[in-house]
């Protein structure tokens, strides 16, 4: 199955989905050294997002949040591609300047973790390939 | 989006590897907010400048921008840096810090970014005018800019600012549209505003009311007679701390407010709601405090002036940070105040303040006229606060 969505930034890649329907907030809500989620309470506390194609439905948090997201990718944690409901500015430049393929406008009720994303940043697109 | 031909040449990389990512980043966020053009800016301010919070990886992407060839194209400052960038020494900086802080501001100089490091650009010449379009992104200036000067500014974070720097340009959504300015709760205010830290009280309660709303509105505020510029800064600084408000209407004061009639909601705030809010940013006992800084925002000389009259000829207790934008600091040394203020014991802190320099855990107890000081004081660097008027400040630095 293919869902159609928008280009938020190019690039394609294909791994693991990790899916939570909380936001994240990159700053101080994921450990830039482990790519472990840290923030408590939340869905994906504890889990490890590097290599993931990570789902979740909007960024929140601090704008310093983008330079989280270059951070995991210099120290090689970051996920291999975002799948936002609704992409905004933190999760969008970090995805830019960290060059993390990203699409949006996904009916991200439909992924399920574990399921295996192929992601086409550039169509803004995301095909299910196992599931 | 549409793109002029200059934009497109930018976004193919044509301009270079930084000019490409900047325009990049803007027209991710056009394609976000449903922009649909750019709009030439005048002015950038951009924030993420202390090595404290941007870290080696925030230090690895401006050398790659600066490395790539970017050139502003438009006047642009910087938020204040994690110290005061040529007396470091005096305020226990590490040589470690001091270092890798130089490596931030030569990354920025190389880009001609104006390394003035400051949260009151307005007052030292990166002074937009009414209606104009620009990209800050300290959280209190963009605040002061959009609602005191009229200009126009999204809240940017520092990476889009900077992206903005490099283009001259910003994708035209949110508060860069006329539709998007418009006021959506009244907030009628009943009580006596006689000092700083009461604006910045006030800013707590109107912050904390926005924050109930499932999308914010912006806030039309009557009842407030006067205010100096200092009370406006102190203001503008807490209502965007507790708040996120990036744009306030001030009935009587503030330029766009006569554009609209108050809106129907309204909501009153009285006399027990600041003094409610004065006490919550009060954690500590005044024997416990170990640590006084005025300068959140940047001190305007004024204020400077009055603090060297209340420290002439006497000696403070306790570590005393005066934090201001360099320019102001050159005018405090030709009329004497920085030698009535050193000779007190009391330091200059110019280039940076007690919120971005890296003092975690350094002092058990903070004593300021500021409420935005408190938030970041007790969240970021542990200290408990105590929130006073300006001149009493002072007189507990000496007790």
């Amino acid at each position: 199955m293919k869902l159609e969505g928008r280009k938020i930034y190019q690039g394609t890649a294909k791994g693991e989905a990790l899916v939570t329907s909380m936001g994240i907030s990159f700053f101080g809500g994921v450990d830039p050294d482990s790519g472990i989620v840290v923030e408590k309470g939340h869905q994906l506390e504890g889990q490890a997002i590097g290599g993931k194609v990570l789902v979740f439905p909007t960024g929140k948090g601090s704008t310093v949040g983008s330079y989280t997201l270059y951070r995991l990718k210099m120290n090689g944690v970051a996920p291999a591609a975002i799948v936002n409901a609704q992409c905004e500015t933190i999760t969008a430049v970090g995805c830019i300047i960290a060059e993390i393929p990203c699409v949006d406008h996904i009916p991200i009720e439909q992924l399920k973790t574990g399921a295996v994303l192929q992601i086409d940043g550039e169509r803004g697109s995301v095909e299910i390939t196992a599931s | 989006m549409k793109l002029t031909a200059e934009e497109q040449q930018m976004l193919d990389g044509a301009q270079g590897r930084a000019t490409q990512k900047a325009m990049e980043i803007l027209v991710a966020l056009g394609t976000i907010y449903a922009a649909e053009r750019m709009v030439p800016v005048t002015s950038v301010q951009i924030a993420g400048v202390s090595y404290d919070n941007l870290g080696e990886a925030g230090l690895h992407w401006l050398s790659e921008m600066a490395d790539g060839g970017g050139k502003t194209r438009v006047f642009t400052t910087l938020n204040p840096a994690g110290m005061d960038i040529e007396n470091w020494q005096a305020l226990g900086i590490s040589e470690d810090f001091a270092r890798n802080q130089m490596r931030v501001i030569d990354a920025f100089a190389q880009m001609n970014v104006v390394t003035t490091c400051s949260c009151t650009p307005y007052l030292i010449g990166n002074t937009p005018h009414y209606g104009q379009h620009i990209a800050w992104s300290e959280s209190s200036a963009v605040c002061y800019a959009n609602s005191v000067l009229g200009a126009r500014s999204n809240r940017e974070g520092g990476p889009s600012a900077l992206a903005v720097a490099l283009t001259g340009v910003t994708p035209e959504y949110g508060l860069h549209l006329e539709a998007n300015r418009r006021p959506g709760v009244t907030l009628h205010v009943a009580a006596k505003l006689p000092d700083n830290n009461d604006f910045g009280a006030l800013g707590v309660v109107i912050g904390q009311k926005l924050e109930q709303f499932k999308e914010k509105p912006i806030a039309y505020i009557t009842g407030v007679d006067q205010a100096s510029v200092e009370q406006l800064k102190s203001f503008c600084a807490s209502v965007a701390t507790y708040g996120g408000a990036a744009l306030f209407h001030l009935r009587g004061i503030t330029p766009e407010a006569d554009h609209y009639a108050a809106p129907d909601e309204s909501l009153a705030i009285t006399q027990a709601d600041l003094d409610e809010a004065q006490q919550s940013l009060s954690s500590a006992e005044s024997d416990e405090a170990d640590f006084v800084s005025l300068g959140c925002p940047h001190l305007t000389l004024n204020e400077i002036a009055r603090i060297a009259e209340l420290l002439a000829g006497k000696r403070v207790t306790k570590e005393f940070w005066i934090t201001t934008a360099r320019p102001i600091k050159q005018m405090a040394d030709r009329m004497g105040y920085t030698r009535l203020i050193e000779a007190a014991g009391a330091k200059f802190a110019a280039d940076t303040c007690c919120v971005v320099a890296p003092i975690k855990g350094r002092f058990k107890a903070l004593i300021t006229d500021s409420a935005k000081a408190c938030y970041y004081a007790s969240g970021k660097n542990k200290f408990k606060t105590i929130i006073l008027p300006f001149d009493e400040v002072v007189l507990a630095a000496l007790a």
